[in-house]
C-alpha cells in the first residue's frame, strides 16, 4: 500500500543466473559455484569441482610406494606434511609394522604444526572474505615461523617430504625443541589475540551466526568429518575414536560447538589450534629416545655410513630403490584425522612394489558435497562467508 | 564388535547372497551383488547392534590385472567404507561389477555423499548408478572418452579439452 491508499503493483522480475568462479577471490583456488538468484536470496545451486584434477589416484599406481609421500602432500598443501605421514601410516598397516616411539613423536609434532597453519590460513581468509584483513597477517606471520621450523628440522619449508615408511627421514637437529617450544608459547598468544579480536566482535558475530548452517543431519548424511562435524556438534574425531601414533597417551580435548554454522566452525578451529599447541608441547616434554626408523632391511634404508662402507649396505640400498616395498596382497583403509577431517587412504596391494589402487577419501570432498543443500534459501553474502569456513582445498578436493 | 565378527553377522543375515567374504590386518569386507546392495546397507545403518550411520567413502576398484581376478567372476568392484559413530566401528561393503552389465543401485537417497562419490566412480571407472538424478562427469571435462582410472586406460594418454558446459543447474540443490 502505497502513502495515498493505492495498491502497489509488484515489480516484475526474474531469476538471475549467476557464475562464481572458476576464478574469483572468494573461491580460494579454481571452483565454480553456478546460483540462481531471486534479488539477493539464493533458489538455487550446482558446484562444479574438478579444475584441480592432476590424476593423483592413477598416478600413485604407477609409482612405487615410496614415491607417493612427496606427491602426497600436494593433496592438502596448507597442512601438507599431515598427509604425507598419513600415507606412510597406511602403508605401515599394509606392511604390518609398527613405527618407533620417536618416530611417532616427531609425527604427530610435524602433524599438528600442520593442523596449526592450516587453521590459521582457514581462518585467515576466511575472514579476509568478509572484510577483516588484519587478522590475516597476524596469521600469516605465524605460519612463517611454523615454516622456519619446517626448514630447520629437514631443509624444505612447505612441502617438507619428512616422514618416510618405517619413520622419519632423520631426527630433529639440536636445539630444534626448545626453537619449537619458544614458538608454540608465541603462538598460543597470537591465536589468543586474534581470537579476543573476532570472537566478540558484533559485527563478525552478526555476519556469520546463522550463515551456512551445517545440521547434524546434513553432516551424517554427507559423511562430514572434522572442524565442520565438530562444529554441528558431534564430537567425532579420529584422535580419539581411533587413536594412531599414541594420540591416546596425550591430553586434549576435542573442542565442540552445537550451532554448525560459519561462527562455530571460526570457533572451533580457533580451540583446536590452542589443543594442538598443547599436545605439541607434550609431546615434547616426553619425547622418547631411541631410533626414528624401523629396524627392518626390507623397509628401511640402510644408513650412508653402510651404503659407502659395506657390500650389504650398497645391496640394501640399491634393492629398495629400484625394488622397492612390497606389501603383501591385500587391502586396507586407514583413516587420520587431517586439518579437514577424516583423511583415508584404500589401498589396494598385488604384492608389486607399486599400489595396484590407491583411492583417496578427501575430506574436503565431503564436507563441500554439502554446500548446494545449506546454501540455498540464504543470501549470497552468507553463502561466500559460509564457503571459506568449509575450508575447501582444491587440491585435496579433485586431487 | 570387531570386523570379522561384523562380517560373520552379515553372513549369517545373508547366507549365498555374500559372494566374498575378506579379512586382512583386521579389517574384514564382504562383497554382494549390485541387487543386494541396498538391502546390505540398510541392514548396516539399521541393526541395533551395528548402527553405521554414516557412509564414509565410495570408491571403485578395477580388477583387471590383479592377481585375484581369475577367482573373480567380476571385473570392478565398488567398496563403501562404513562408519559408526555410535558403536565406533569401521566395515567395507563391496558390490561385484560385471564388465557386461554395469548398472548398480545408487544410494544417494540413503547418504547424500553417495551422490558426488558416486559420479566420480561413473567419471573415472563408467559404472553407472541407476536412479542417481544427476549423473554426470565430475572430475574429467564432459567431452573426455574412456574412463581414466581403468587400467587400460593409459597414464600418457593426451585428450583435447573441451568447454565447461553453460548451465550446470538442476532441478534441486539436492541433487547437484
Amino acid at each position: 500500500m502505497s502513502a495515498d491508499g493505492t495498491q502497489v503493483q509488484p515489480i516484475p522480475s526474474e531469476l538471475l543466473t549467476l557464475n562464481i568462479g572458476p576464478a574469483h577471490p572468494a573461491t580460494h583456488g579454481t571452483l565454480r559455484l553456478q546460483v540462481q538468484l531471486d534479488g539477493e536470496t539464493i533458489v538455487n545451486m550446482a558446484c562444479e569441482i574438478g579444475y584441480l584434477h592432476r590424476g593423483f589416484e592413477k598416478q600413485a599406481e604407477n609409482c612405487q610406494y615410496q614415491l607417493v609421500i612427496p606427491y602426497a602432500e600436494r593433496l592438502n598443501y596448507m597442512g601438507p606434511v599431515h598427509n604425507s605421514n598419513a600415507w606412510c601410516h597406511a602403508v605401515e598397516q599394509l606392511l604390518g609394522i609398527e613405527v618407533p616411539a620417536r618416530a611417532q613423536a616427531l609425527r604427530v609434532i610435524t602433524s599438528e604444526m600442520g593442523r596449526i597453519i592450516d587453521h590459521a590460513v582457514c581462518i585467515g581468509t576466511n575472514l579476509v572474505d568478509i572484510g577483516a584483513l588484519t587478522n590475516f597477517w597476524y596469521m600469516y606471520n605465524y605460519r612463517e615461523k611454523v615454516y622456519d621450523l619446517y626448514e630447520e628440522l629437514c631443509g624444505a619449508r612447505m612441502m617438507v617430504n619428512y616422514p618416510r615408511i618405517g619413520g622419519v627421514s632423520m631426527d630433529a637437529p639440536d636445539g630444534w625443541f626448545d626453537k619449537l617450544l619458544r614458538v608454540m608459547d608465541e603462538m598460543h598468544e597470537a591465536v589468543g589475540e586474534v581470537r579476543a579480536l573476532v570472537e566478540r566482535n558484533r559485527i563478525f558475530m552478526d555476519r556469520t551466526i546463522g550463515a551456512g548452517v551445517i545440521t547434524k543431519d546434513i553432516a551424517l548424511s554427507h559423511g562430514v568429518t572434522g572442524p565442520c562435524l565438530r562444529a554441528a556438534g558431534i564430537p567425532y574425531d579420529i584422535r580419539k575414536a581411533q587413536p594412531y601414533w599414541g594420540y591416546d597417551q596425550y591430553e586434549f580435548d576435542v573442542p565442540v560447538a552445537q550451532g554448525g554454522d560459519t561462527y562455530d566452525r571460526t570457533i572451533v578451529r580457533f580451540r583446536e589450534m590452542e589443543e594442538s599447541v598443547k599436545i605439541i608441547k607434550q609431546a615434547v616434554a616426553r619425547m622418547p629416545d631411541g631410533p626414528v626408523m624401523v629396524e627392518d632391511h626390507l623397509v628401511a634404508m640402510p644408513s650412508k655410513d653402510k651404503v659407502y662402507n659395506t657390500m650389504e649396505g650398497l645391496i640394501n640400498h640399491f634393492k629398495l630403490v629400484m625394488h622397492g616395498v612390497k606389501p603383501p596382497v591385500g587391502e586396507i583403509y586407514s583413516a587420520t584425522e587431517g586439518g579437514c577431517g577424516e583423511l583415508g587412504y584404500y589401498i589396494v596391494s598385488d604384492g608389486t612394489p607399486n599400489a595396484y589402487r590407491v583411492r583417496i577419501r578427501p575430506p574436503c570432498f565431503a564436507n563441500y558435497s554439502t554446500f548446494p543443500k545449506i546454501s540455498t534459501g540464504g543470501m549470497i553474502a552468507d553463502a561466500i562467508a559460509a564457503l571459506g569456513s568449509i575450508n575447501i582445498i582444491a587440491g585435496e578436493l579433485d586431487r | 564388535m570387531n570386523e570379522s565378527q561384523i562380517a560373520e553377522k552379515v553372513q549369517a543375515r545373508f547366507g549365498a547372497k555374500v559372494l566374498r567374504a575378506y579379512a586382512f590386518r583386521g579389517q574384514a569386507a564382504v562383497t554382494v551383488a549390485p541387487a543386494d546392495l541396498r538391502d546390505v546397507l540398510v541392514f548396516l545403518r539399521d541393526d541395533a547392534e551395528l548402527q553405521f550411520e554414516m557412509l564414509m567413502d565410495v570408491g571403485g576398484v578395477d580388477y583387471l590385472a590383479h592377481p585375484d581376478a581369475e577367482s573373480m567372476d567380476w571385473r570392478f568392484e565398488v567398496a563403501y567404507q562404513m562408519y559408526s559413530l555410535s558403536k565406533n566401528h569401521r566395515f567395507r561393503v563391496k558390490v561385484a561389477v560385471r564388465e557386461d552389465a554395469l548398472d548398480v543401485p545408487s544410494v544417494w537417497d540413503l547418504w547424500g555423499i553417495a551422490n558426488w562419490m558416486e559420479r566420480e566412480v561413473f567419471d573415472l571407472f563408467g559404472v553407472r548408478f541407476t536412479g542417481h538424478p544427476n549423473l554426470r562427469r565430475i572430475m574429467c571435462h564432459d567431452d573426455f572418452v574412456g574412463h581414466a582410472l581403468r587400467k587400460d586406460y593409459p597414464i600418457n594418454k593426451r585428450q583435447k579439452l573441451s568447454q565447461p558446459a553453460e548451465n550446470i543447474l538442476c532441478a534441486k540443490p539436492e541433487h547437484a
